[in-house]
Formats: structure tokens, C-alpha cells, sequence
């Protein structure tokens, strides 16, 4: 097996829900409280809700997946792994491209799932819920990106975890603003915009991540 | 194997602080060497100039050899079994033979527990296990006798002796004299 998969392997069991870090449904379960707690804020008048409920699942999503974050580049990076890869002439592109991978999967998919009976509650159409699915289909690899860089960033910092959610949601503003937007529009330019974010933060992850990484190895 | 390492007129900063300077040295195949000095004087910094994950601030290292290293970070996965978490350095070194080194090494039993509830020298084992997955000609050795029990820092000494001898060279550092045919370097001797 090549190196990739053999690294995409390990931080799948890690980080996959069932996995060996056992925090992989914080995040759902964060999305899913805030589609619980919404109502109960602003009240249940339905119009109000399927008008709002979108973009709170959005921001809600935003949020989420800032959980994960904490240990996603650090403990390895504690642990010496990128080091005895190194040795190994594995490149922390290629371990931080396998980690993008593995993130996403360890959150977006549960996520969207969890779109369908957090719709529900907030009595969003199936017309909304669908241009929800696809503008957030569109957008959460773009916040594992951010996410991965982040906290490649802040891995050698005792607080990292904190400062990260600071550092995120500014790079996360456009994903919102087109992810959230295409729920306003008829057309598909939201989601095509939210995606085209996403796949050059996907391009770009990798390597600022690795770069952070060696940055930090004095 | 055909293990080469030499290091010419090496200096290494830290921060503003020079650590050591002018230090050169050759080693052939077979040859052991012992790197000793009071702490701070920069022997692990030393180490991880030759194994390449750091650069001098002057001179150069030029190595023949796949580089095996131990240092004081076991490199598993603290949440997983130490099989599996094995298990994946084994893959990444192509080896099939996991069970060997384990049981070398006397963790053959532990696979089943997790990384985290194993005392320091059973990981110290483990990673010295890693070390045997695969042949490598260098092997770059910081503190390995930490944390060992006297068996097996005498295992240790052992398979040092058994690498070198099939060709293999090999640098430590320790702060205990150990067994072993090997000539001795103090760093303090370079300081700057």
C-alpha cells in the first residue's frame, strides 16, 4: 500500500466517529443542539423559523467544525510522528493531504445527514433543505481547510484550540456569505461560489499546513 | 549495509545563543559513537542536525544511510493499541514482520493495550521495536536507556552491538557508561 493510503488509513481510525479519539460526534451534536435551541430563542412561528433556520444551520455547521480541532495536528506533532515521517522521506504535504481527507470525513457527512431532521425542526421546505444540503456540500471541505491550516498554525501553542475559532471565522466569512447566499437565491452561483472557495482552500491546506509544520520544527 | 555519516565543522545556534562549534567527525561502518556533556549543551540539537530535521547553523553533515532514530517522543498513537499503532510505522517501512521485533523486544503480549496506559520503558521498547522494523544503516539514538529496566538496557546494548556489526554505525546519547565498544565524544569540548 502507498504511503498515502497507509497515512489516510491511520488518520481515518483515529478520527472517524467510532474512532480511536472518540470525540468525532461532538461536532453533530453541537449542530443538532443549536437546531434544537433555535426555536426556543426566537420563539416557533414557522415563517420566522424557515426564513432564519438556514443560515443559523450554517453558522451552526461554521462552529462545529472548530471542535475537532484541538488535537487534529498537535498530538501528532507532540508525539514526534512528523519527525520519524520525515525520516522516512514522507513529506508533511502528503501527511497533511491525507488529514484534510480524513477530517472532512470525520465531520461533514454525519453533518449533512444530521441537515435533514435539523430542517425539521426548523421547518425549513424541502426546497430550502436541499439548497441547504447542496450549498453545505459545497462549503465544509472549504472549512476543514481552514480548519487544517489553523491548527497546523497554532499546534505548537498551549491554548491553540481557543485562538483557533478566532482565526477561522474571518477566513470562513466568504464560505458563509456564498453558502448561506445561495439559500437566498434561485440560481446556483452560491453554491458554485462556496465551491470554488473551498477547492482553493483545499489546494492551498495542504501546503500551509506542511509549512507551518516545518516552521515549527526548529 | 553501507553506513557513512560524517559531520564537518558543525555549529549549532539557538536563538542567539551559540551551542557548539567546530565540531567535525567521520564514521565508518561498525563504528559506535557515544555522545555525552552536561544538559544544554546541545546534544539533542546535534542529533536532529544529523538526522536532518534541523540545520546548522554552520558546516554539514553528509550522510550514507537510511537514518533509524530514537528520541525522547515515542511516535504512537496514544489512543490505539500498541499492535496497531505498530502496525501502521510496520506498513509505512513495508515490513510484514511485526511480530519479530515485538517479541525481541518482550512486548509481544501488550499489542491488545492501548498506547497510553503503557509505562515509559514499554514505549521506549516500542519505539526501539520501530527501530528493527526495517534494515537502516545509521541509527541516531537520544537517551535510548531512558526509562529501560537493566534487562533491557542490556537488550538495547545488545542489538546496538549486533547493528554495528552487520555494518551499521551508530551514534547515542547517554549519561550512563554503557557497555559497548564505542569511542566518546563530550560536546562540552566544543562549546562555544
Amino acid at each position: 500500500m502507498s504511503a498515502f493510503g497507509t497515512l489516510l488509513r491511520r488518520d481515518l481510525a483515529i478520527l472517524l466517529p467510532g474512532g480511536a479519539r472518540g470525540s468525532a460526534f461532538l461536532p453533530l451534536i453541537f449542530f443538532l443542539l443549536v437546531a434544537v435551541l433555535f426555536p426556543f430563542a426566537v420563539g416557533p412561528e414557522p415563517s420566522l423559523l424557515a426564513r432564519t433556520g438556514g443560515g443559523v444551520l450554517w453558522i451552526a455547521t461554521l462552529l462545529a467544525s472548530i471542535l475537532p480541532l484541538d488535537r487534529l495536528v498537535a498530538a501528532d506533532r507532540e508525539a514526534g510522528v512528523f519527525d520519524q515521517l520525515a525520516l522516512r522521506g514522507i513529506s508533511e504535504e502528503v501527511a497533511m493531504t491525507a488529514r484534510l481527507v480524513a477530517h472532512w470525513l470525520s465531520f461533514a457527512p454525519l453533518m449533512l445527514i444530521a441537515t435533514l431532521p435539523a430542517a425539521a425542526l426548523l421547518s425549513l421546505s424541502g426546497h430550502t433543505f436541499w439548497r441547504l444540503f447542496a450549498s453545505l456540500l459545497a462549503g465544509t471541505p472549504g472549512l476543514a481547510a481552514i480548519g487544517l491550516i489553523t491548527s497546523a498554525l497554532l499546534a505548537s501553542l498551549r491554548s491553540g484550540t481557543a485562538l483557533a475559532g478566532l482565526m477561522l471565522a474571518p477566513i470562513a466569512v466568504p464560505l458563509v456569505i456564498f453558502g448561506a447566499g445561495h439559500l437566498a437565491r434561485d440560481d446556483i452561483s452560491g453554491a458554485l461560489f462556496a465551491g470554488a472557495f473551498s477547492l482553493v482552500l483545499c489546494a492551498i491546506a495542504p501546503f500551509a499546513a506542511a509549512a507551518a509544520i516545518r516552521a515549527a520544527r526548529d | 549495509m553501507q553506513a557513512r555519516l560524517s559531520a564537518t565543522d558543525l555549529a549549532c545556534r539557538k536563538g542567539d545563543r551559540l551551542l557548539f562549534a567546530r565540531l567535525s567527525f567521520a564514521l565508518e561502518p561498525g563504528d559506535i559513537l557515544h555522545l555525552c556533556g552536561p544538559n544544554g549543551v546541545g546534544k539533542t540539537s546535534l542529533m536532529r542536525i544529523l538526522a536532518g530535521l534541523a540545520r546548522p547553523f554552520a558546516g554539514t553533515v553528509e550522510r550514507g544511510g537510511e537514518i533509524g532514530m530514537i528520541d525522547g517522543r515515542h511516535a504512537l498513537d496514544s489512543d490505539r493499541p500498541l499492535g496497531e499503532a505498530l502496525r501502521f510505522w510496520a506498513r509505512l517501512d513495508s515490513s510484514t514482520d511485526l511480530a519479530a521485533p515485538m517479541t525481541r523486544l518482550g512486548i509481544d503480549a501488550l499489542g491488545d493495550i492501548p498506547v497510553g496506559y503503557l509505562s515509559t520503558g514499554q514505549k521506549q521498547r516500542a519505539a526501539i521495536a520501530r527501530l528493527l522494523l526495517r534494515p537502516r544503516p545509521i541509527w541516531l539514538l537520544d537517551e535510548p536507556f531512558a526509562g529501560l529496566d537493566t534487562a533491557s538496557q542490556g537488550l538495547l546494548a545488545e542489538l546496538v552491538g549486533e547493528h554495528c556489526a552487520a555494518g551499521g554505525l551508530c551514534v547515542f546519547v547517554s549519561h550512563q557508561p554503557v557497555d559497548l565498544p564505542a569511542r566518546s565524544l563530550d560536546l562540552a569540548e566544543f562549546a562555544a
